[in-house]
């Protein structure tokens, strides 16, 4: 009985956020292209969400590349395939996995960084402070955030995917005695552009979803510490979810332009 | 504080309603702010206070009724205009809200990243950040995080930060909430010293009745989000009505 009252009041109250969101990322496109622009802050976040993030994308990406080569390297060999190695490797990292981890790896860090940062400064009234104090907080906190995760996150991936191959290449150096310039390439014979466009293009929209829902969560953070962490926590949650939707969604195109 | 009606307050709350879905937070609420007057509002918690004060300055929208700060519907300005007439107003948070990964010196600078051209300030960035921060004898901390200042170091700042851009109203929420009593006593004396240098009207919302005494002309007692009662502290706290005698025990 008490299911049928309370599943159409969260259906509705999901329903309410998603609306809520999609009016928030519609403000965003709103307010960047209007002066005064924060470039010192859009600077300063890019420093922030990038270089502060380069060693856990580039630790995840190393062991990435090496566990993958060797988990794969039993199969390829029963099959008389090892030579295909570096194709495979390369091309299942640039197009799905290394975009789809780092992106995941930087959702549990940065998004939920944003989340709590702005949900603590929402609590304690330093969101109300800015604005009061006449300075768009919007501008100020949000926009920035969002473009620098957007600019950051397509560099972090690629430098992840980097990572990766030079793991891979390792493996492939110890096991199958393959020199690093034979393996490279072979890495750059497999890829071609429409392995590398589309990955490329998802990152934005993967870094602009880890920007907007953390700077969502956060912005619209319920009073109390508790609010915080749930806005740190769901901001995680939410981002993810929607990575794997944005991933189908780019797919599905890719899929049409290139032919995959 | 004579308070004539020839001359035009500088802050005047009309019919002020808000509510939260069914929950009637003011339900009529009316106050006029004259030129170089202190009126502190006082009610119980969850009288609608803080809520008054943020519909004061946009922080919160009303259900309905009129402000005006200068003559001018806030209700009725538009985001620039209305960000410019914020910088005639400073407010000091309950909690302080500093910006915690801000130097003192950064947080003082902040609001005028934006007016400063604006309000034609003669002096520099520099001078004016070192006057604030002197006039509540915490230029020694300039350097600092506010993690690194204790609870009324805090208050302190926030006061200088308000202070920045010369406003002519102030508006404080519950400025001695938290403080010791020789703190509280200090920053209600800090007060009193910005009012005679920079000839500010201030309205302060507080449950502190030591506060209420020493800094007000005027006080509206808030009762269930209306004026219940209004005078002078002797007026008041020599009343004999039961609900304005719970303020002053």
């Amino acid at each position: 009985m008490q299911f049928k009252i309370t599943y159409p009041i969260r259906l509705r109250e999901f329903l309410v956020e998603i609306g809520d969101i999609s009016y928030f990322a519609l403000r965003y496109f709103k307010e960047i292209f209007k002066s005064p622009y924060e470039t010192s802050e859009l600077l300063k976040q890019c420093y922030v969400i990038g270089n502060k993030s380069l060693l856990l994308v580039g630790v995840t990406g190393f062991i990435l590349g090496l566990v993958f080569t060797l988990q794969s390297r039993p199969t390829l060999l029963e099959f008389g395939a090892a030579s295909w190695m570096p194709s495979m490797v390369s091309i299942s990292i640039v197009r799905e996995i290394g975009p789809v981890v780092i992106a995941l790896i930087c959702a549990g860090k940065i998004g939920s960084g944003i989340g709590a940062e702005l949900g603590s400064m929402r609590v304690t009234e330093q969101i109300d402070a800015m604005e009061v104090s006449g300075t768009n907080p919007f501008k100020y906190l949000v926009i920035t955030r969002i473009t620098a995760t957007t600019l950051m996150l397509p560099l972090l991936v690629i430098f992840g995917d980097a990572i990766a191959l030079i793991g891979s290449s390792l493996v492939e150096y110890s096991k199958g005695s393959v020199s690093f310039i034979l393996y490279f390439n072979k890495v750059i014979d497999a890829l071609s552009f429409g392995d590398i466009l589309p990955a490329t293009i998802k990152t934005f929209f993967f870094g602009f979803v880890i920007g907007l829902i953390g700077c969502y969560k956060g912005y619209h953070c319920k009073k109390g510490t508790l609010g915080v962490g749930e806005a740190s926590n769901s901001a995680v949650v939410y981002a993810s979810m929607l990575l794997f939707i944005v991933d189908f969604i780019a797919v599905f195109i890719s899929d049409i332009f290139f032919e995959i | 504080m004579e308070t004539t009606t020839n001359i035009s307050p500088v802050l005047e709350i009309k019919n002020l309603y808000k509510s939260f879905g069914d929950h009637q937070v003011l339900n009529g609420f009316n106050l006029s702010l004259y030129p170089g007057e202190n009126v502190v509002v006082m009610g119980k918690s969850g009288s609608g206070k803080s809520v008054m004060i943020k519909c004061l300055v946009g922080l919160m929208k009303a259900s309905s009724g009129s402000i005006k700060i200068r003559d001018k519907d806030i209700t009725a300005l538009g985001q620039k205009e209305l960000d410019f007439l914020r910088t005639e107003i400073g407010f000091l948070f309950q909690g302080s809200a500093l910006y915690d990964s801000m130097t003192v010196r950064e947080n003082l600078e902040f609001p005028l990243r934006r007016h400063r051209d604006k309000l034609r300030f003669r002096e520099s960035t520099k001078d004016l950040v070192h006057e604030a921060l002197e006039n509540v004898g915490l230029l020694d901390a300039i350097d600092l995080m506010p993690v690194e200042l204790s609870g009324g170091m805090k208050r302190r700042v926030a006061l200088a930060r308000a202070l920045i851009l010369k406003p002519t109203i102030m508006l404080y929420d519950e400025p001695t909430t938290g403080l010791d009593p020789i703190t509280a006593k200090e920053i209600i004396q800090l007060m009193r010293n910005i009012q005679n240098t920079y000839g500010t009207s201030s309205l302060i919302i507080t449950h502190d009745v030591d506060c209420a005494r020493v800094i007000s002309n005027r006080i509206i007692l808030l009762v269930d989000g209306i004026n219940y009662a209004e005078g002078t502290y002797s007026e008041l706290s020599s009343s004999e009505d039961p609900k304005i005698k719970m303020f002053f025990k």
